[in-house]
């Protein structure tokens, strides 16, 4: 059914048509709402499930690996700070082989305290071995989170999958979003059948001590299953435009007025629609830009990337995080899609926007079409104000 | 950029309801078959600090996710908000500014075509309400000031958003904000 729903409400509807049997999770802006409703949702009888409160985020990414551990689907959200201090378990989560779907609505990292949107914060968790999908508006969002319990569950996966969602931008707004409908949710998700669970009766231990004998191999078995990742994701999504009708092509990628391309910009999240409103502008003046979204961050698809791009005269990567000391996290990616190909871009030029919630308007977009010439550029940052960084302490 | 687009710019204090207001405007657009993008942008994270919300909508899904620098239609919930900001700042040559203040309120002198209405929407709300919340008067104000929206489908809005006494007062306040615009115009 179409709704006008705030982003938060969309997460919490569509989680509870996935049904988790535990949710827990700590409040952190922009994420309050989500878990705030499913609290209500939880109260009134209207999910049955049980939210168990916790006092941070570590236990909260606890508990719900203990839930999934028993062979409960389970739930959290969090954010920024909440990210981080969730980091060890997350790393556990994945390395345990848990299947779990955590909204992560994308906010800066601290310090400065900042709780406005960028992508620092679940770039930062990149390394841990799960899926993350980056969504460029509100459905996308809910469609992401039935995908992701879809992918996250299958035997050949048992990964945790982290929906990243654009902090305030999509957390906080409200737009259309056709919910879908609990039948059809109960076709394409199955309740989740463990492969190994904690039972008193079949007792097993998780997440043991792996010395050197063993310990590669079980990371070595994620890389695989990440890379198969890339194969499934596509038939995931193309299960779900047959019971939805909604088409996410592979869902590994969007390509937006890409083919004749002869600069494109590569970006993530809800900046690729204000991005798309550029494209069409230039398109109609006779200009051929593009873009190329990255919905699939982990695993990346690299080879889609190169068979899009190798064509293409320039390239911009614009990146809502940074990885101070080195290139931008998108851009390192895509630079490396072509080393040692034959076939490249002239130019893959890397820019930063939007940090700690500085406002992306068509004219940042338009700033870096017209910085993307034959000379390639290394993390520039766009909208910088030159005044601040005068101060100083200090002779 | 489109034509058909339309961008309203709410400028509040956190705490004074700018968010439901965008919400009751979405809904309302909502409605009416058209896409509605209501957002807010907070300033510092605290009751009081200056802050606006925003609404972008066309007749097809929004796509665009910046804030809004050029709007159509302003509404300021805190004519204080006058004084340190430039609230009519990118305001569109027809656009409609609709301010909540006594009718000695001082505005600026907009550009010609602009037009400014000052709508004394916390003494509506205090009579119809009961508390100084202008938000719903101000919408009725801008459904009558713009014809945007249809005033019946405002009030099925604020009829769903609000229940007992609340709903009661919120439609009342609504109607008053409306009326007060249309005498107005009658005047004209």
């Amino acid at each position: 059914m179409k709704e006008l729903l705030e982003g938060s409400r969309a997460v919490a509807e569509a989680v509870k048509l996935c049904k988790p049997g535990v949710i827990s999770a700590y409040p952190i802006t922009p994420q309050t709402h989500i878990v705030e409703e499913l609290a209500q949702m939880v109260a009134s009888g209207e999910l049955d499930s049980q939210f168990i409160n916790v006092e941070s985020e570590h236990s909260a990414a606890s508990v719900v690996l203990g839930a999934v551990a028993t062979g409960v689907r389970a739930f959290t959200a969090t954010s920024s700070q909440g990210l981080l201090y969730m980091g060890e378990v997350v790393f556990n989560i994945a390395g345990m082989r848990l299947p779990l779907v955590m909204t992560c609505a994308n906010r800066a990292i601290s310090a400065p305290i900042n709780i406005w949107n960028d992508q620092q914060d679940s770039i930062s968790l990149r390394d841990a071995g799960w899926i993350q999908l980056y969504a460029e508006n509100n459905q996308e969002v809910v469609d992401f989170h039935l995908m992701g319990y879809r992918i996250s569950e299958d035997k050949s996966m048992m990964l945790p999958v982290m929906v990243c969602m654009d902090g305030f931008i999509l957390t906080h707004g409200m737009e259309m979003v056709d919910m879908p409908e609990q039948e059809k949710v109960g076709i394409f998700l199955p309740p989740y059948q463990p492969l190994y669970k904690l039972d008193p009766a079949f007792p097993i231990s998780m997440g043991l001590l792996a010395d050197p004998d063993y310990y590669m191999e079980t990371r070595f078995a994620i890389k695989e299953t990440l890379k198969d990742a890339l194969q499934f994701i596509p038939k995931v999504a193309l299960e779900f435009k047959n019971i939805f009708g909604r088409d996410y092509k592979d869902c590994l990628v969007e390509e937006y007025h890409t083919k004749d391309a002869e600069k494109v910009i590569v970006a993530m999240g809800s900046v690729c629609g204000t991005i798309k409103e550029v494209v069409d502008e230039f398109r109609k003046k006779g200009k051929k830009i593009g873009l190329l979204r990255i919905i699939s961050f982990r695993p990346f698809p690299y080879q889609r990337v190169y068979e899009i791009l190798k064509d293409i005269p320039r390239v911009a990567v614009l990146d809502k995080s940074v990885s101070l000391g080195a290139y931008s996290p998108l851009a390192i990616e895509i630079k490396a899609a072509f080393a040692g190909k034959k076939k490249a871009p002239q130019a893959i030029s890397s820019f930063v926007a939007g940090l700690g919630g500085r406002d992306i308007t068509p004219e940042s977009i338009k700033d870096i079409l017209r910085k993307l010439t034959q000379k390639e550029i290394d993390l520039e940052f766009i909208d910088l104000k030159p005044e601040l960084l005068k101060e100083s302490y200090g002779d | 950029m489109r034509s058909f687009m339309k961008e309203i710019r709410i400028h509040a204090r956190a705490g004074q309801g700018a968010i439901t207001t965008a919400a009751l405007l979405g809904y309302a657009y909502f409605k009416e078959g058209m896409y509605p993008y209501a957002f807010p942008n907070f300033g510092a994270a605290r009751m009081g600090a200056p802050m606006n919300a925003f609404v972008r909508v066309d007749s097809k899904p929004v796509r665009l996710r910046s804030q809004i620098y050029e709007p159509d239609y302003v509404i300021i919930v805190d004519s204080t908000l006058m004084r340190g900001y430039n609230c009519f700042s990118g305001l569109k040559e027809y656009g409609i500014a609709i301010i909540n203040g006594k009718e000695d309120l001082e505005v600026p002198q907009l550009k010609p075509k602009q037009k400014a209405f000052v709508v004394p929407a916390n003494e509506i709300a205090m009579k119809t309400i009961g508390r100084p919340l202008g938000n719903t008067t101000l919408i009725g104000a801008f459904a009558a000031a713009t014809s945007e929206i249809k005033l019946d489908a405002l009030l099925e809005v604020i009829k769903n958003r609000f229940s007992g006494k609340a709903q009661e007062g919120n439609i009342e306040a609504a109607k008053q904000g409306y009326e007060f615009i249309k005498k107005q115009q009658g005047a004209y």
